[in-house]
């Protein structure tokens, strides 16, 4: 056989059988574990999502600073500009769900790694699931409650409001 | 190995900066003036630089994550894993090199 580029790198082994389902030992079938399949289930999350969220951030990151004015263009306005478009709207929620679970769950297998002790673990994944049980609800109720003509007690509109705002009100 | 340092960091610190950048996000709904001074803060200069260094962490992320897929799924990856590295360190480059003179010339010129 020539040698490949890594060729150290090459697995399997020649001449092994590759483990596929169906031809292994049912006893060295990690079935009816009561993890069931989830560590599967998260790994192939962390997968899918980790392609989407590149689509998902790059765009955001051209859109908010690499286009029109970028960094002097982002104020209040300008977040009222886009969230009227439920395209917008969409893609903000798609990014912070997909972003809070990939992160959460990477959280996770480092707190698996690090924390050896089961009462740290468990401490640090509970304020883990807390923390990002409030910022995925909060994100989400911001996008869908978001007002962009706030007004004062009068029914002036306030300061800074977006100038769309102005054939809004009166 | 080093990738792998390197992908764990960069992850970490993206979660984190996640976190706080929905909290001033929310400020949205508190008045439009609590909101404009917060992000105020991200248009000074440390925070120029911050956000170069944020942006670079989160694209290393991405294309070494892109590149762990390909280990994973792609028939060649685990040969190719190595050559791979360097075209993410070279997207990297290509992509930051880009980024930041963007970031550095819009953020003077609009002063
Ligand atoms: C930009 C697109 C992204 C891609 C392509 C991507 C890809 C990946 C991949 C493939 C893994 C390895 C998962 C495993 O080994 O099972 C991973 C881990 C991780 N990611 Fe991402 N990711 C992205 C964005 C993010 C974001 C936005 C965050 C933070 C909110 C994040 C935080 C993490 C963390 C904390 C880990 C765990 C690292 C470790 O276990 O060493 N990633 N990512």
């Amino acid at each position: 056989m020539t040698a490949a580029p890594n060729s150290e790198a090459i697995l399997p082994a020649q001449g092994i059988e590759a483990p596929r389902s169906g031809k292994v030992d049912p006893k060295y079938l990690r079935k009816g574990s009561s993890r069931g399949n989830f560590e599967m289930v998260t790994w192939v999350f962390m997968r899918v999502s980790g392609v989407a969220l590149v689509v998902l951030i790059f765009v955001h990151l051209y859109t908010n600073l690499m286009v029109g004015q970028g960094i002097h263009q982002i104020d209040f306005a300008f977040v009222a500009g886009k969230w009227a478009n439920p395209v917008w709207q969409f893609w903000d929620l798609t990014m912070l769900w997909l972003a809070m679970l990939h992160g959460t769950n990477g959280m996770r297998t480092i707190v698996n790694d690090y924390a050896e002790k089961d009462t740290t673990r468990m401490w640090l994944k509970s304020i883990l699931y807390v923390s990002t049980t409030v910022i995925i609800i909060l994100g989400t109720m911001v996008i869908f409650t978001f007002e962009p003509c706030l007004v004062d007690d009068s029914g002036q509109l306030l300061e800074h409001a977006p100038s769309f705002c102005q054939n809004v009100v009166n | 190995m080093w990738s792998w340092v390197g992908h764990r960091i960069t992850g970490v610190g993206i979660f984190f900066f996640l976190l706080v950048h929905v909290l001033d996000t929310s400020l949205v709904r508190v008045s439009p003036e609590a909101y404009n001074a917060v992000i105020g803060a991200y248009k000074h200069p440390i925070m120029i630089a911050g956000e170069i260094g944020l942006v670079g962490a989160i694209v290393f992320h991405a294309f070494n994550g892109l590149r762990i897929i390909l280990v994973d799924f792609w028939k060649q990856g685990t040969r190719y894993h190595k050559q791979m590295l360097y075209v993410v360190l070279v997207l990297w480059l290509v992509t930051m090199v880009a980024f930041s003179a963007r970031h550095l010339m819009l953020f003077i010129g609009g002063e």
